[in-house]
């Protein structure tokens, strides 16, 4: 790699201070700590450094997120070639997946890394590697035929007003990929909610009676009766559930498979990236209250949500996803640990009230997760002035007691 | 029966270049240096000019914020230099060491019959107070605040740090007539700290007149505040005393003598060091007197001398000084490579808090660890982290934020008072973002002590 290594540091001084392209520094130093770990060595404080640094945390969570989308790849071409009643081998479902989900990833990653870097020039400070994991994160909560500029404006919405007013990566309130998708579900509702939007390629060509709704909305709907729902059949509830389980569900791109989702939370607790607290309380919340509602079943029976066996949240729709990639924002989420409980289990809890109770906002756990953004510097307000009033009454027994 | 503290919070950084505990003599300094430097809120005024003859115990100069006491000569021989900085602030007092250290006079105290005022005033003249520190602030003490405890660990936990009880060998007695100096100069109890798997079983019971106290767990359970927040918390207003063990002896040494130990034995250690021992040298040696006959690993962008351990020490490099309280000499490799596609590689040589690497398959894996700050500075993203390291009911990152707006009184409701530099050192280490916040804390302590020493100077009135 001396080769590289040299036109690198070659055309370093033209960047630097002084250079003529000075301005554009955060757009070579983003190119050349891409290719190569930048050489700076420790000048004051601690002599040591870990190994970790922004882009290894970033890439980490992007390798968790790869089994999502892969299996979000296939699922668009089995659901596709499922609505159409058409026979398709696996190869031909995945390359169709494929064909649709990858324009998705490079208009995200295209549309917002350009935001950025026009930032980071204005501003004149680097490339911050945030967004590599929120260019990800948006296609995968999207639906697969979410039109392209669409999503393009979703992106600079999320980026600009979401994060750059703010300051930046690390400074933002709100999840950023939460936030474009936020922006698509009340700007363009039909073309992310409802009933047409969740396969793709099929808007007029179903086969008869065939109905893309939900899982979850479609389980509900009958009561529990998988064989009579509307568009795929199951032969039982168990085969539903582990229809769910693996992800052969229509769905936003990524959010399918609870399996290739607890890949990614394992990845993300194994390294240490992803806060397990959050994932565990948001989970623990989600059926605390899923048990709750269901308990009211018998009274309300005109809601059938009610009527959904708890542990079902979990595993249809945006819950794991959210739990495991969205919900665990360390930027977002509260800081302190014990305020990470207290976040999360109130996630899992509003996701499950929104959903049972105001089944016309099917988006409960996006809904949750960018509300307890909201709170999470209150929960960590209250937490820290816990540790403050145990220092101070420890401070009164010394001085007074 | 002593009190055991287990912490589980901390992380041993494991480093190549442990010391043999084999002994060797440095070669007799030329010149050693006394640097105010060293000291923490010091404004200092020299008693000695370019020319003087000095003897070791001969005050070299003192601190006009806490006038008491002077700092010494360890060595005696003829002051070559006194070295300024702009605005002409001292930085160090340079003396051409002779051949063999004749000591000053120093007139005996009876320890018994002496009371703890006349014995702090001696201990002040002659050099020694200055092995006494403060918390918070880790100042020297003020002789006349007397602490609610005084600490003495017998371990140190830093990376690569000196076996205390090696640097103590044939020194007990010194050593035990320094815990009951200090015990009587401070009227507060004195608490003997080991570590529980790092000292020896019966160290801890070889002394009297202390309360001993056993830590288990990682660095930095060695970290006075550390301690100070499990055995009795430091609140707004109070103060804890510590002096490094081996000082405690040289206390003893001047009471029981009535001569300066200017001697300090050290653990020279690192990747760098090909033959990592025990050093006797004289304290404020000269780094090429300490490294003469030495060899070093050669390395691509050269080694970078550390006084003091990985973690805090400083950088003085080949012609520098070792500093006044440092009982570890360090060498690494500096790392200013490039690495290709870094971000992506397994890792199997990094060493990392998170496991994000595969090195974390190897946890007994010792690295050589460069100066390499692996990443850049970034915005404050991962959360969690500073957490893992920091054994104290204290929340660090909201006490950083509270630092970085100024916010004293947010300061001293989250425990300002009971942290030091030093405590941030690991999650200076650990950060993903590279946030240097050891200085963030110094430079909250030099604001609340300069207005501590405010307050000292103005007359009160009512």
């Amino acid at each position: 790699m001396k080769p590289l290594k040299r036109i690198v540091e070659n055309f370093e001084p033209h960047f630097a201070e002084g250079g003529k392209w000075r301005k554009y520094w955060p757009l070579f130093d983003g190119f050349a700590t891409f290719l190569f770990t930048p050489g700076h060595a420790t000048h004051k404080g601690a002599h040591i450094r870990d190994g970790i640094d922004l882009k290894r945390t970033m890439s980490m969570v992007i390798l968790a997120m790869v089994p999502a989308l892969l299996f979000g790849m296939y699922n668009v071409g089995y659901q596709h070639f499922l609505a159409l009643g058409e026979q398709a081998a696996f190869m031909d479902m995945f390359l169709y997946g494929m064909w649709k989900v990858l324009p998705l990833v490079v208009v995200s990653y295209g549309v917002g890394l350009g935001v950025e870097f026009v930032f980071c020039i204005i501003k004149g400070h680097q490339i911050n590697e945030g967004y590599l994991v929120s260019g990800m994160l948006i296609p995968l909560v999207c639906p697969p035929d979410l039109p392209l500029w669409m999503l393009a404006l979703a992106v600079i919405f999320a980026v600009v007003i979401g994060k750059e007013v703010f300051g930046g990566t690390g400074m933002n309130i709100l999840n950023v990929a939460l936030t474009a998708r936020a922006f698509l579900f009340f700007a363009y509702p039909a073309d992310i909610s409802g009933d047409k939007v969740w396969i793709s390629g099929v808007s007029n060509q179903v086969v008869n009676g065939y109905t893309g709704e939900t899982a979850l909305a479609q389980f509900a709907k009958t009561g529990g009766d998988v064989a009579a729902m509307g568009g795929q059949s199951f032969a039982s509830q168990a085969d539903f559930l582990w229809s769910g389980f693996i992800g052969l569900v229509p769905g936003s791109v990524g959010e399918t498979s609870t399996l290739a989702i607890l890949i990614g939370a394992a990845i993300l607790m194994l390294t240490g990236i992803g806060s397990w607290r959050i994932m565990a309380s948001v989970t623990l919340g989600g059926l605390a209250m899923g048990y709750l509602l269901n308990g009211f079943s018998g009274i309300f029976p005109d809601n059938a949500y009610l009527a959904i066996p708890p542990y079902y949240h979990l595993i249809f729709g945006g819950f794991a996803f959210g739990a495991v990639f969205m919900a665990t924002d360390p930027v977002t989420a509260s800081q302190t640990p014990t305020g990470k409980y207290i976040y999360g289990f109130l996630i899992g809890v509003l996701a499950v009230i929104i959903r049972v109770l105001n089944p016309a906002y099917p988006e409960g756990m996006m809904l949750a997760i960018l509300f307890m953004n909201v709170m999470a510097p209150l929960i960590d307000h209250y937490v820290v002035q816990g540790n403050i009033n145990r220092r101070l009454k420890r401070l009164n027994v010394a001085t007074h007691g | 029966m002593a009190k055991t503290i287990h912490l589980k919070k901390g992380l041993n950084i494991q480093l190549l270049g442990e010391a043999s505990k084999t002994l060797e003599q440095a070669s007799a300094p030329e010149t050693v240096m006394i640097k105010p430097t060293d000291f923490v809120g010091i404004k200092p005024k020299t008693l000695v000019q370019a020319g003087d003859e000095v003897l070791a115990g001969t005050p070299l100069f003192f601190d006009k914020n806490n006038p008491a006491y002077r700092v010494v000569s360890p060595v005696s021989g003829e002051v070559v230099e006194v070295v300024r900085g702009p605005k002409r602030v001292l930085l160090g007092i340079k003396i051409l060491a002779d051949k063999t250290i004749r000591s000053a006079q120093i007139p005996r105290i009876d320890a018994e019959q002496a009371d703890a005022d006349a014995l702090a005033e001696y201990l002040c003249a002659h050099g020694a107070w200055a092995f006494i520190r403060t918390k918070p602030y880790d100042a020297v003490a003020f002789p006349d605040i007397k602490p609610k405890a005084v600490v003495v660990p017998a371990f140190d936990s830093a990376p690569l740090a000196p076996s205390i009880e090696f640097l103590l060998e044939g020194k007990m007695e010194a050593f035990q007539k320094g815990l009951d100096v200090l015990s009587k100069v401070s009227g507060a109890p004195v608490y003997l700290t080991t570590h529980a798997k790092s000292n020896s079983a019966q160290f801890g019971s070889s002394v009297s007149g202390v309360e001993h106290v056993i830590f288990d767990g990682p660095h930095p359970s060695g970290n006075v505040s550390v301690q100070m927040h499990h055995i009795s918390p430091i609140n707004k207003g109070e103060f804890a005393w510590y002096v490094q063990a081996e000082d405690v002896a040289r206390i003893g040494t001047l009471v029981a003598e009535g001569r300066f130990d200017g001697h300090r034995r050290l653990a020279l250690v690192g990747s760098s060091v090909e033959n990592p021992v025990y050093v006797d040298a004289i304290q404020g040696s000269s780094m090429a007197s300490i490294l003469k006959d030495r060899k070093l690993q050669s390395t691509e962008f050269g080694n970078r001398i550390i006084s003091g351990n990985v973690l805090t020490g400083d950088s003085v490099g080949e012609e520098g000084y070792l500093g006044f309280y440092h009982h570890q000499v360090t060498i690494i490799p500096e790392g200013k490579h490039r690495e290709f596609f870094g971000w992506a590689a397994p890792g199997f040589d990094k060493f990392s808090l998170s496991r994000t690497f595969f090195s974390w398959l190897t946890p007994s894996k010792k690295y050589a660890l460069t100066t390499n700050m692996h990443g850049e500075h970034r915005a404050f993203v991962v959360t969690g982290e500073y957490e893992k390291v920091f054994p104290m009911d204290i929340y660090p990152v909201q006490l950083l934020k509270a630092i970085h707006t100024g916010d004293i009184e947010m300061q001293e409701n989250l425990g300002i008072y009971e942290v030091s530099p030093e405590d941030f050192a690991l999650c200076e280490f650990a950060c993903t973002s590279k946030i240097e916040s050891q200085s963030m804390v110094r430079a909250a302590h030099d604001l609340l002590y300069g207005e501590l020493v405010d307050s000292r100077k103005e007359p009160v009135h009512h």
